[in-house]
């Protein structure tokens, strides 16, 4: 009789580790999953900039300087290496690319014409993705290092590797990509 | 994160979030456990009369149920007058959308645009992978980005919360509740007399017998009121829950209480709205509903409230 009890017990605490144990693989696996949604959008931006900087280079004569910098930014912020690195090109990129639509509004033709403002629209968008996709990267940290901070799945997470995961900041310079509205 | 947000700010819609669930829960489980209350007093009365009856409502019920839980986004759909849309056709209403799945671990919902002034949005599917979201020309035109993304977060909240799937079957619990008590009374009223002397020779002992008649009836003429006052909580709930789950998606609640300031100033009438759908908008959009919205009887909290609770996030 106790031998049916304790292998009840036992069968419930197996199955108990099996589960926690699998959701936290769930968990780490979002984790990992947001990290890449973010070189997804930051690819994405990194491709719609030679575009946009075709589409009014003929308008914009006067303004090569402004043109060239963006060009070199987004250049930088491919090449950059390591997230401390990158951090500061993306953000070198975005102000370039800030000085860059304002200057659009000084050309009445440019700010009309329809390639430009879908353009617009889409690097607006894809700043915004770069921002979101960082804060759901930080929200799945939260959750994961919530789960195996809390009792009981902190038992099973330090009986495997479990580690916390961290957090995504940005060093030095500004603290966020800017939510650009340019309406 | 950013440190110059402070505390309670983060902390707040987590703190509206988990309160909301908790309550809902709660709600649901009182429901369930009155509805089987109702079920069993009704069934120690009717003793064992009429349970074929109940068999076969029950099974319809389940039928239309399942039908509602499948079908229910096209009909909805095909009510409202909806126009599907794809990016091109709308690249940034799509966009922002995008960004919100992207901020919320989500699927790209199906869109769809309504061709009416009235400004108003909702959002049906009974999981993130079969998401709809709708919105009118008119609510579309007047929004700012921000706003709408507000909007958008907030329907998405609703998409992400199974809060479709929770009414659904809440519905079917007050249609049930609704259809067993009516059933219920007719039989008293047709036959009370006959039946109660042959269940008396079935043992149901006399005086005690009667009580449970009187309180049975009694239930049976409340619960049906009762069930869709608690359905009607829920709904209120469901419609805070989704305004704060709106804010951790886009961490912007200016956005959404600035939509919902639009939206109630606005009095025109959406005319594809009605009494079977008008749960599902953003903003009651049967005006003469809005104006009781502090009852019990409406199926959206005041807009008052809900831009209040929003600020203090």
């Amino acid at each position: 009789m106790e031998i049916i009890i304790l292998l009840v017990v036992l069968g419930g605490l197996i199955l108990f580790v099996v589960g926690t144990y699998n959701s936290l693989v769930t968990l780490r696996n979002r984790v990992k999953n947001a990290w890449s949604q973010i070189d997804v959008q930051l690819k994405r931006r990194y491709d719609l900039i030679p575009n946009l900087v075709e589409t009014v280079k003929d308008y914009m004569e006067y303004e090569q300087e402004t043109l060239q910098r963006v060009i070199e930014a987004r250049n930088s912020a491919i090449e950059a290496q390591g997230p401390a690195e990158q951090g500061q090109a993306e953000d070198a990129l975005s102000g370039a690319l800030r000085q860059l639509f304002a200057l659009v509004e000084n050309y009445p033709d440019l700010k009309a014409n329809e390639n430009v403002l879908s353009l617009q629209e889409e690097l607006t968008s894809t700043e915004n993705k770069i921002s979101f996709a960082r804060q759901h990267y930080n929200d799945m940290v939260m959750t994961f290092n919530t789960r195996i901070q809390q009792f009981p799945a902190n038992i099973v997470a330090g009986m495997f590797d479990f580690p916390e995961q961290e957090f995504f900041e940005i060093e030095g310079g500004e603290r966020e990509v800017p939510k650009v509205d340019l309406r | 994160m950013d440190a110059s947000i402070p505390e309670k700010t983060l902390g707040s819609f987590y703190a509206h979030i988990d309160g909301n669930k908790r309550k809902s829960l709660l709600l649901v489980v009182l429901f369930v456990a009155g509805v089987g209350a109702l079920g069993w007093l009704i069934g120690e009365v009717w003793m064992g009369q009429g349970i074929g009856f109940l068999g076969i409502f029950g099974v319809v019920a389940v039928i239309w149920s399942l039908a509602a839980y499948f079908a229910g986004d096209r009909m909805v759909l095909a009510v409202s007058g909806a126009r599907q849309i794809r990016k091109a056709d709308d690249p940034e209403l799509w966009n922002v959308i995008e960004e919100l799945c992207l901020a919320g671990g989500l699927p790209m919902p199906r869109v769809y645009v309504i061709e009416d002034t009235a400004p108003n949005a909702f959002a049906t599917g009974r999981d993130p992978e079969h998401g709809v979201v709708a919105i009118t020309s008119g609510l579309r035109q007047k929004l700012d980005r921000d706003e709408l993304a507000g909007v958008m977060a907030h329907e998405l909240s609703h998409i992400r919360f199974y809060d479709i799937r929770l009414q659904t079957l809440i519905g079917v619990l007050v249609g049930l509740t609704a259809l067993v008590s009516d059933m219920f009374l007719r039989s008293m009223w047709w036959g009370g007399g006959r039946r109660r002397s042959s269940s008396r020779s079935s043992g149901s002992g006399g005086g005690a017998g009667a009580v449970l008649l009187v309180v049975a009836i009694l239930a049976a003429i409340v619960a049906p009121l009762f069930a869709r006052l608690l359905q009607l909580s829920i709904s209120r709930k469901r419609e805070y829950l989704a305004d704060a789950g709106a804010v951790q998606l886009t961490r912007y609640p200016d956005g959404l209480a600035r939509a919902l300031e639009k939206i109630s100033g606005d009095r025109e009438v959406l005319e594809v709205a009605n009494r079977a759908t008008q749960h599902l908008y953003i903003v009651n959009p049967i005006k003469s509903f809005e104006k009781r919205a502090k009852g019990l009887f409406s199926t959206h909290p005041p807009v008052e409230e809900r831009i209040g609770r929003l600020r203090s996030m």
